[in-house]
């Protein structure tokens, strides 16, 4: 299982990659919303996966999961939901200003 | 933007106070039970954008008449206060402490200040991601 | 905290207190308020001044960062209290002058002073520092502040130009010297002079002292304006002048000269040391001599003037530190004599240069102009000016009745017992030295008659000259009366300055011959150094009234392309353009190319390290089993994200996005993540309606019509950043190095009352994470709510 679901977020990765080096502005945007994901994957599973009950000490289980990897996420999921929303709307700002949400177009003069 | 959808907004009536129970109840059983701020802030967020999309955000706006920014900082401000509190006391910075009382009707009921701090965090959830819809869709362009 | 240290922050208090007040005291010209920090830290300084008695050394310390063996300590001795009147003292004559030579109404003196305070605090702290490390904090403040200074009417080219320059080479030997000063460091374990002078003969023998010793020197070099480093003093020129007379003149580039006598102690036994100076000494002397006879600006004049003054003090440290010298034990009270010379002719040149300094100032403010082509015939306009003038010219001709005739006198003495006492091709040095003052008797001449004496030419000035103000004569004149008390009195500074600096300069020395004294007269008798200034005179004035018929054919001869200026230029263009170049060809403005620097660098990092460390491990025995729907939940998600990748719709890759957050949170159900999968719906809810908010305002998604090649390299780095995840991950999961840490918080219930994990370590254990947390949350909300509503005002109007 465990080595399954790395390498599911391995193709997560993959793809949310090619997505970020795209020009359009909403697919990159996109692409590191499945960036988090695969990251979110990979931090649960490499702890190890299915070992014990869920980490509430009202189950009074013999063992539970690390907890550690779930906090950490749980945080992450608060941060990139932030990420994303502030990108979003950069992009549709970017375009109702300057009419292209194509990165190639919205790079600079050259002698800057 | 405004959709005139009389089942969804039927429904809504009904779902937008049993989600908004659930996420009061979420906030409150963090501490023992799968939640906490995070979680009971999501879904008062989620309840009142469900809100939005039925109606429109007048009718939010009715709901909670307070501004969301201010409530969202007003949340980062308490979880702060929470952590100056412990310095004051002499303990470090964000030192959480809990004590167990006899209430009236509930019975034995544990206190914490963690449970401060989390509702400040609930607050600054809610004022965020309100902020963030309702910017949004206010937006003329 | 002592006096002393309150006496270094007093002008950085005045630096703030001065902006603040000018706003409120415009009735009045500001340098009235910044006068009064000289001349109350001149004062605090001189009670220390005694003219029969050398200063009791005072050594106060204050802890800065004692880990590092860093302390702002202070050391006060008479070589320091020295430095300490010079800077306080002529500071005082400087912005006493330059009330009277700025306006008030048309500059902005509140900068002006602010910045000068800066000067002058970072000055004192440079020479009363003991540490290594405050001493170089000080001196790279001086290059700071001598930066704003020579820019201070940055409106002007030359300006900017000038102290772009001075920063330049100064801040590159202060780099050097800190590198010096840390191999120090490394040698002897401590940072305070004091303690690395008592080391003594234990560090020379370190393979690192010489190299430690040129990199320190080239920082005196540099900021005392040497060969070849003195091309930025004459652009440094461009300063107001009381500036030039203060910084560039009496005190900043003093600062090297300080830096050796400080350090003489510690690296004077090595001849490598003696000779360096004394050679680069003579040779700047005898180039700035000449050079000064070029110059029709008597400002660019006096610079060159300078850096040959600054070239003869320094081959005068050079020869005195000979003294400390093993090989030359038997003659060391002769060399001795060089720093005496040395230290005498640093306090002669700062009066005498000080003053001819603001008489050039106040020949410009009175005329309008400096160039002595333009000037000529004004003597009887301007009489108490041109009497300055000539003391001042005279003194640095070395002529009597001056102060600056005996420091000649006893430089001539000194190379003369140089050549005697060593080598025997040293006997070239005294020749040099020689047709080197012949110059220097030139130009002083040029600088009196030129602009006063001659053919007086009303049409070519700007304005009709008139005597100056009494406010801007008295600081000129006041160094003047110096320059002849100390030719007649040359005992005001002999046992309080000179015998204990040089006493304190080669202390190996007077460890020997404690009963040394020296005698510093103005007679010497008719001797060999006598005849050396009488001929002097002779051959300096035949060749003045003949300067027309020599000097155009003699500086046509030089090559004019081929200088220092020119390849300084020449090689600053070259860099620019180098580093334009290589800044373009990868800073392309693109995003794809920045991301693909980024993941290139995590490809190559991390593959390397886990295949270099052999820290691969492939091992799935431990593997938990797979049930058929946690396969086809997998699946689903690998469908979703490819789906992403090919579909055109906005749309739909929104849905595929959100199909895919689902999946993740059923994982965290499966996972036993209850929190996870909670919080993950909910915000894989509220995204994709903001998604589909944002939807509305966004253009439609066009086809990928990049080319093959642009896709294809995307591809690669897309596979390879998978790849080397992928690998990490499994290498992660096949290693367990250590036991987690989770055991700890399964205590949470009696830790924190909470029985919920996670949740407590939300809000407990690490609640300092979730604070930041919501802070950045709330940021992004605020930043969100700013791009929408606080918009450009302007475009739509």
């Amino acid at each position: 299982m465990e080595t399954f679901m790395i390498i599911i977020s391995g193709i997560l990765f993959t793809i949310a990659t090619y997505l970020i080096l795209n020009k359009n502005f909403l697919r990159i945007v996109l692409g590191l919303t499945l960036f988090s994901h695969a990251t979110h994957i990979m931090l649960i599973s490499i702890n190890g996966l299915k070992r014990g009950s869920a980490p509430l000490l009202g189950e009074h289980a013999e063992s539970y999961t690390d907890p550690i990897p779930q906090a950490l996420i749980l945080t992450s999921i608060v941060i990139s939901f932030a990420l994303t929303a502030l990108l979003l709307v950069l992009g549709y700002r970017t375009y109702i200003e300057l009419g292209t949400d194509n990165m190639k177009k919205l790079r600079g003069e050259s002698h800057e | 933007m405004k959709f005139t959808d009389v089942y969804l907004q039927t429904a809504t009536k009904i779902l937008v106070f049993l989600i908004m129970t659930f996420s009061i109840y979420v906030l409150f059983a963090g501490h023992h039970n799968p939640g906490g701020g995070f979680i009971g802030g999501l879904i008062t967020a989620s309840a009142l954008v469900l809100l939005y999309v039925a109606f429109d955000l007048q009718t939010v706006r009715e709901v909670i008449p307070v501004d969301f920014k201010k409530l969202a900082a007003a949340g980062v401000l308490i979880s702060v206060l929470t952590g100056v509190g412990s310095l004051v006391l002499g303990v470090p910075f964000l030192s959480q402490t809990f004590r167990y009382f006899d209430l009236p009707f509930l019975g034995k009921t544990e206190l914490a200040t963690a449970l401060i701090f989390d509702l400040g965090v609930y607050m600054c959830v809610v004022g965020t991601t309100l902020t963030i819809i309702t910017s949004i869709s206010e937006d003329d362009i | 905290m002592s006096s002393l240290h309150l006496a270094i922050l007093l002008p950085f208090v005045f630096v703030v207190i001065i902006p603040l007040l000018y706003k409120y005291t415009r009735a009045i010209h500001t340098g009235w308020i910044a006068l009064s920090v000289p001349v109350a830290l001149f004062v605090y300084f001189i009670q220390y001044f005694s003219i029969h008695e050398a200063v009791e050394p005072i050594t106060v310390s204050f802890p800065w960062i004692p880990s590092i063996g860093i302390h702002f300590s202070l050391y006060l001795d008479s070589l320091s209290l020295l430095f300490a009147l010079l800077i306080t003292g002529i500071g005082s004559l400087v912005v006493l002058y330059s009330i009277f030579y700025l306006s008030k109404d048309r500059e902005r003196l509140n900068f002006f002073y602010a910045y000068l305070m800066l000067f002058m605090g970072a000055m004192l702290g440079s020479v009363l520092s003991d540490n290594l490390m405050v001493l170089y904090s000080f001196w790279e403040l001086t290059s700071v502040s001598s930066f704003l200074l020579i820019a201070y009417w940055y409106q002007r080219k030359r300006s900017r130009y000038g102290a772009q320059k001075a920063m330049y080479i100064t801040m590159m030997g202060g780099f050097s010297m800190l590198l010096g000063f840390i191999i120090l460091y490394v040698i002897s374990g401590t940072f305070s002079i004091r303690e690395i002078i008592a080391a003594g003969d234990s560090l020379t023998s370190h393979s690192l002292f010489i190299p430690a010793m040129f990199f320190i020197l080239l920082g005196a070099f540099t900021k005392s304006a040497q060969f070849p480093f003195h091309i930025w003093l004459p652009d440094a020129m461009e300063a107001p002048t009381p500036i030039s007379a203060y910084l560039h003149s009496a005190t900043m580039v003093k600062a090297g000269v300080y830096l050796v006598a400080r350090l003489t102690p510690i690296f004077g036994a090595q001849l490598e040391w003696s000779w360096t100076i004394i050679i680069v000494g003579i040779i700047t002397l005898t180039m700035g001599s000449f050079n000064a006879l070029k110059q029709y600006d008597l400002k660019a004049l006096l610079a060159f003037s300078t850096i040959s003054q600054l070239g003869l003090i320094m081959s005068l440290l050079g020869v005195g530190s000979l003294a400390l010298n093993k090989g030359y034990a038997e003659h060391s009270l002769v060399f001795v004599g060089a720093l005496v010379a040395g230290i005498f002719h640093l306090i002669n040149h700062s009066v005498f240069k000080g003053s001819l300094f603001m008489m050039v100032g106040i020949l410009d403010h009175e005329t309008g102009t400096r160039d002595i082509r333009k000037l000529g015939g004004i003597i009887h306009l301007m009489p108490i000016s041109f009497t300055l003038t000539m003391i001042g010219a005279f003194s640095m001709a070395g002529l009597p009745p001056f102060s600056g005739f005996i420091s000649k006198e006893m430089f001539f003495i000194s190379l003369i017992e140089l050549t005697e006492n060593t080598s025997s091709w040293a006997a070239i040095i005294p020749v040099i030295a020689w047709i080197a003052s012949i110059f220097t008797f030139i130009y002083c001449m040029i600088i009196i008659f030129k602009s006063f004496t001659g053919t007086y030419h009303a049409d070519r000035l700007e304005r009709k000259p008139h005597e100056a103000p009494f406010g801007m004569l008295a600081s000129p004149a006041i160094l003047s009366l110096l320059a002849i008390a100390l030719f007649f009195f040359p005992g005001l500074v002999v046992t309080s300055i000179l015998e204990p600096t040089v006493k304190g300069m080669a202390p190996q020395v007077f460890a020997v011959h404690p009963d040394w004294h020296t005698h510093v007269t103005a007679w010497h008798g008719f001797s060999l150094e006598l005849v050396m200034t009488i001929a002097i005179v002779i051959i300096g004035t035949f060749l003045y009234r003949r300067i027309e018929k020599w000097k155009g054919p003699v500086f046509e001869l030089l090559p004019k392309r081929l200088n220092l200026f020119t390849l300084y230029d020449k090689s600053l263009i070259t860099m620019e353009k180098t580093a334009t170049s290589i800044t373009k060809s990868y800073m392309t403005g693109s995003t794809t190319h920045y991301l693909s620097y980024i993941f290139g660098f995590l490809i190559v990092i991390v593959l390397a390290t886990l295949f270099g460390t052999g820290a691969f491990r492939l091992d799935t025995s431990q593997d938990s089993p797979i049930e058929w729907y946690e396969l086809m939940i997998g699946i689903a998600t690998v469908i979703a994200a490819v789906f992403i990748l090919f579909s055109t719709s906005r749309l739909m890759s929104i849905m595929g996005v959100g199909v895919v957050g689902f999946t993740v949170s059923l994982y965290f159900v499966i996972f036993r993540a209850p929190d996870l999968a909670l919080t993950q719906l909910v915000v894989e809810t509220i995204s994709t309606t903001l998604f589909l908010l944002c939807f509305y305002f966004l253009p439609k998604m066009k086809a990928n019509v990049e080319s093959i090649r642009f896709k294809l390299s995307n591809a690669i780095i897309a596979i390879g950043v998978g790849l080397t995840l992928t690998l990490m991950g499994l290498s992660a999961y096949g290693y367990r190095l250590f036991e987690p840490i989770a055991e700890y918080f399964t205590n949470s219930y009696e830790l924190a009352g909470a029985k919920n994990i996670v949740n407590s370590l939300l809000v407990d254990f690490r609640a300092f994470d979730t604070m930041l947390e919501i802070v950045v949350l709330f940021s992004a909300g605020i930043g969100i709510y700013t791009f929408i509503k606080l918009r450009y005002a302007g475009r739509n109007e």
